[in-house]
């Protein structure tokens, strides 16, 4: 018996009586009889709520993660969320509310989004932004495939310093057509050849598919990057991380066609992976190839104000097998928790985060380089996230960090066996950043 | 009642054709718009491209619908309605007017006369 | 009209204090730091709180009133599921943590997929998919890196009635597929002849809703599903209509090969106001090799995340999936249990077939030849020659207090209105919502313009949608 449903047997039969039939079988005479269910399901009893509290209880002891202190990044960042943001998305009226189709009703989800869209477009520096995408790395390969669209051509190319689970998804999405992605080198110093990429370039391509800063967390050179593939009749699509945003050049204003990105790092848990929430932007020359739901203002027949859900036409509801996308349900809860997250954290506030992070990765980079034997492996300009070189193999050192307490940086074995992506974000204090260099320092000499 | 004209010809997939000189006019018929909306966007074939009978020659767009047209015989674009671009209302305002959408020249302009009249059309339609 | 979160913004406000940085300052090179202010509110915390809570008041919710969206199984959503995922150390953990220090969720996710494995009659499961296109997304790569395994590459056909989401060709087209569809019936079922003249050696793949998307069972399922494999083809099931079947029927018997679950739909969690939602896909063992990264593999060492494999279609998102909709899914099924599960599609199936029976005498329901599953179809045709359109019965219902069906779905039904109440309204909700729609009725014959004018009682009028596209207003400009 369900806490959930609230008829009851006496409800039932009155209802089954005006259906007119006599058992609840009768209802089930559509389905053949070889393919009905003979036994039961093999699913565990019901438990109570406070028994299954107990058991979360278990899992939870059992998520010892949670208890680290996080140097790790590679795209899914330790971020402060204010306290704030939860109490706006625990309203019922926002995460138990449908797709806002009725207008009318879902004036406050389709406000909010606008909103949102408006504080995408201005951190990316470009004119318009969807209603959100899954995440930062699908976001990506629509953006690619949105390129094609808008330019018809085919081939993509895509920055080797892009986060290879970007790298990934993009490769999902794109090569069930005749489309192709070539990786473009990056140099010594870490940052994108771009003369590589004006040989590859050659013949036109679609797009060039940077990210800003790169999954090594150097800063790239969008302008160069911008005039290199517009030459060539392509896309600049910059998978940007907000809150570098916060302090660096806005990719719309150097030269990007696309922006997207991951919205994790403004207000959402990192919640082993998800729900995350992509972002994207464009110019209004592309906006009719835009994937996804856009919210635009209009007036009601009193002449109001108000929002709705426009151009609708480009999606799968409408134009199917035509679509711009096969998207449907997005992360709208999560884009939420990004509006939120930039109201209050807002002009002042989310330029400190963005400078605070500045500050302390910069300052645990030039700890670590103290240690002896460690060094930088590239020598470009960072935000938030840096690679160096550890004389021990990452692999080790992460494993004595674990049981020091720490998740340290992700190794990244493409870059040599010492080489170890490590991040500190606004969250990280002084104290524990000498604690960290310490114990990694200790584990060093130790090996030695 | 939508409007018919008698001196059209019609396809089932709501096209009217007129004859032109030795060209032929292609609109969509006002029981099409009438179903659709305000159109909100045409995109129309360029003009010198090769249609084939019964191939999508270009899309309408209304809020929440968007459909294809067809060609209605197998031929040349020779002109398309460049008015539409700033304003594809003209469709729904003045469907076998203003709102016309391109002009071909037919291959075998016997195909004309394959064509549903109005009566055919208005059977079609259940008018 | 409310005054956008940017019309509060006072310079200098800000709702969130950091500490005092504690370390050096290095300075950000001036080439690359940003040259203009975003443009992001400037206000209180207080203020945001105000303003995102006026918002809320202005949206339509599940605990508002009945939300007999077809297709999109609008039920409550427990208040415990969503403490239970917001549990510290399941909240805060890094997707990359090493699998040792993530036990708890990795358990949750294996026992999850078990679960849906059962549920649905298959043998293996992912639960990376964001929302149901991906999963679909999913399915149809999985049928088509095992078509291309056997030699079967050249197959691009998916084959599809007429009748389904348009979520299906989408995902095809993604999928580099082409769609081929197949006729409905004059009952609304797939027209078995029609499927035997399109099914052949270029069929990739069946896609179906069963119940299809009127709300009918296909009863032909197994000849159906034949057809398909005869010919080549592995046959996908749309899940979106699973709320009508757990513990009835399962799609794993039915002779389908792969579905989606949208766990958003028959497993509770919430919608979000569009999501987050969570699409796991379900299969038997022959397709398992091709599933995407991240499955979770119980092992004598512990619960292990595998990465994608050699034959694996790939990645589908950066890291696992909607993980904090997992959690929400796992607590539904624990908290209903074998029972549980079982009462939600019974008591589904009552309250569509009580209102089918009791709207009948005042609107007309096509296809109409037995007891409807979940959900049913009525149309509004009947209502025009008033000039009263679907669209303005779905907008007075707005002004009754319930939300509207939903509308316009599926494209072979003229006017058509796709009710679906769920498990968890009570007879009392069902019986306002039916008077609500008799009086609608009524008032459709007797005044129209009370239907042709509403919505009325809503923070906003009628809004225009026409004016949405031709003034295209998608962000807010800048002040000053």
């Amino acid at each position: 018996m369900s806490i959930f449903v609230p008829s009851r047997k006496e409800q039932r039969e009155r209802m089954l009586e005006v259906i007119g039939v006599e058992r609840f079988q009768d209802l089930l005479t559509p389905i053949p009889e070889d393919v009905r269910l003979r036994k039961d399901l093999d699913l565990p009893p019901p438990v109570s709520e406070l028994e299954l509290r107990k058991e979360f209880r278990e899992f939870a002891k059992r998520n010892t993660a949670a208890d680290l202190i996080c140097f790790r990044g590679a795209g899914a960042y330790d971020h402060f969320i204010p306290a704030a943001i939860d109490n706006i998305l625990t309203r019922s009226e926002f995460f138990t509310a449908y797709t806002p189709y009725q207008a009318e009703v879902s004036q406050g989800t389709l406000q909010a989004i606008y909103e949102y869209q408006t504080m995408i477009a201005r951190l990316t520096g470009c004119d318009a932004a969807n209603a959100c995408m899954y995440d930062g790395s699908s976001a990506a390969a629509e953006a690619a495939l949105m390129a094609i669209r808008v330019t018809g051509k085919k081939r993509i190319l895509s920055a080797g310093s892009l986060n290879p689970r970007t790298i990934d998804v993009m490769h999902t999405y794109l090569d069930n057509s005749d489309f192709s992605i070539n990786e473009v080198p990056f140099l010594e110093n870490g940052l994108l050849d771009l003369s590589a990429a004006g040989k590859l370039a050659e013949g036109g391509a679609a797009a060039l598919v940077i990210q800003y800063p790169s999954y090594f967390g150097l800063i790239e050179d969008l302008e160069a990057a911008a005039e290199l593939i517009h030459g060539q009749g392509g896309l600049l699509v910059v998978v940007a991380d907000p809150v570098a945003l916060g302090s660096l050049e806005a990719p719309g204003h150097a030269g990007a066609d696309i922006v997207v990105g991951e919205g994790q790092p403004m207000g959402v848990p990192m919640s082993y992976g998800g729900p995350y929430v992509g972002f994207m932007a464009t110019s209004m020359d592309h906006i009719r190839q835009m994937p996804g739901r856009i919210v635009g203002r209009t007036e009601d027949r009193a002449g109001n104000t108000g929002y709705v859900l426009t151009l609708q036409t480009r999606e799968q509801h409408i134009k199917r097998a035509k679509a711009t996308s096969n998207i449907c349900s997005n992360q709208a809860l999560m884009a939420l928790a990004n509006a939120v997250y930039l109201s209050l954290t807002g002009e002042v506030g989310f330029a400190e985060v963005s400078r605070q992070c500045w500050h302390k990765s910069h300052y645990l980079f030039h700890r670590l380089i103290e240690i002896d034997g460690v060094e930088p492996v590239f020598d470009a300009p960072f935000f938030r996230e840096f690679v160096v070189k550890l004389p021990v193999p990452a692999e080790d050192a992460e494993k004595a960090l674990l049981k020091e307490g720490f998740l340290s940086g992700l190794p990244i074995p493409g870059l040599g066996s010492g080489a170890m992506l490590l991040t500190a974000t606004e969250k990280r204090t002084r104290g524990e950043m000498d604690l960290f260099v310490d114990a990694l320092s200790s584990f060093i000499k130790g090996v030695k | 009642m939508s409007s018919i004209p008698e001196d059209l010809r019609y396809t089932e997939t709501h096209e009217w054709v007129k004859k032109e000189g030795d060209a032929f006019i292609v609109g969509l018929t006002d029981h099409a718009q009438h179903e659709m909306g305000e159109i909100v966007m045409a995109e129309l074939p360029e003009a010198g491209s090769e249609l084939t009978m019964g191939d999508a020659a270009g899309g309408l767009e209304a809020v929440k619908t968007a459909e294809d047209f067809y060609a209605p015989m197998d031929g040349e674009v020779i002109e398309v309605n460049g008015e539409l671009e700033g304003n594809p209302a003209l469709i729904n305002e003045s469907p076998y007017g203003e709102g016309w959408l391109f002009k071909m020249k037919a291959s075998d302009d016997s195909q004309f006369d394959g064509l549903l009249s109005a009566d055919d059309y208005k059977a079609h339609i259940g008018e | 009209m409310e005054k956008t979160i940017f019309r509060h913004s006072c310079p200098g406000n800000t709702g969130v204090a950091l500490p005092e940085l504690d370390v050096p300052e290095t300075s950000i090179p001036g080439k690359y730091s940003r040259k203009a202010p975003i443009g992001l509110p400037q206000v209180t915390e207080n203020q945001v709180l105000r303003h995102f809570v006026r918002l809320s008041t202005k949206n339509f919710n599940i605990e508002k009133g009945v939300y007999p969206l077809g297709s999109c199984t609008m039920k409550y959503n427990p208040r415990m599921n969503e403490y239970l995922a917001r549990t510290e150390n399941l909240a805060a953990v890094h997707p990359l943590s090493p699998d040792e220090t993530v036990q708890g969720s990795l358990e949750i996710m294996h026992r999850l997929g078990g679960f849906l494995c059962e549920i649905t009659g298959f043998d293996s499961a992912t639960l990376q998919p964001a929302a149901g296109a991906q999963g679909e997304f999913t399915g149809l790569m999985l049928i088509k890196k095992w078509q291309q395994e056997r030699g079967q590459g050249h197959r691009n056909e998916v084959l599809m009635p007429d009748s389904s989401h348009g979520t299906n060709p989408a995902t095809s087209t993604l999928a580099g597929l082409k769609v081929v569809s197949v006729k409905s019936d004059e009952h609304g079922r797939v027209d078995v002849e029609d499927l035997r003249k399109k099914a052949g050696e270029k069929t990739c793949a069946f896609m179906l809703t069963n119940p299809n998307t009127l709300g009918i069972f296909e009863g032909s399922i197994r000849e159906i599903t034949s057809i398909v494999h005869d010919a080549g083809g592995l046959n996908y099931m749309d899940g979106a209509n699973m709320n009508a079947m757990m513990g009835i029927a399962r799609p794993g018997d039915m002779g389908f090969d792969v579905c989606h679950l949208n766990l958003h739909k028959t497993f509770s969690t919430p919608h979000g106001g569009g999501g987050p939602g969570a699409g796991p896909v379900c299969c038997r063992d022959f397709l398992a090799p091709f599933l995407p990264a991240s499955g979770v593999r119980k092992t004598p060492e512990g619960y292990q995340l595998l990465d994608k494999s050699g034959k694996s279609m790939g990645r589908l998102l950066a890291f696992h999936g909607n993980v904090g909709v997992l959690y929400r899914a796992y607590a539904y099924i624990r908290l209903l249990g074998r029972e549980g599960i079982e009462e939600v599609s019974q008591v589904a199936l009552i309250n569509a077939n009580y209102l089918k029976a009791r709207l009948k005498p005042y609107y007309e329901v096509p296809n109409d030849d037995g007891p409807c599953m979940h959900e049913f179809v009525a149309s509004g045709a009947a209502m025009a020659k008033k000039g009263v359109k679907t669209l303005d019965i779905a907008k007075r219902l707005l002004d009754y207090g319930f939300h509207a069906p939903t509308i316009y779905f599926p494209l072979i039904v003229k006017e058509a209105l796709m009710i679906e109440p769920t498990e968890t309204e009570s007879l009392e909700s069902l019986d306002e919502f039916v008077d609500a729609m008799i009086a609608i009725a009524e008032e459709s014959e007797e005044k129209p313009h009370l239907v042709t004018d509403a919505p009325v009682n809503t923070p906003v009028l009628r809004l225009d949608e026409v004016k949405a596209v031709k003034d295209l207003a998608l962000v807010e400009e800048l002040e000053g």
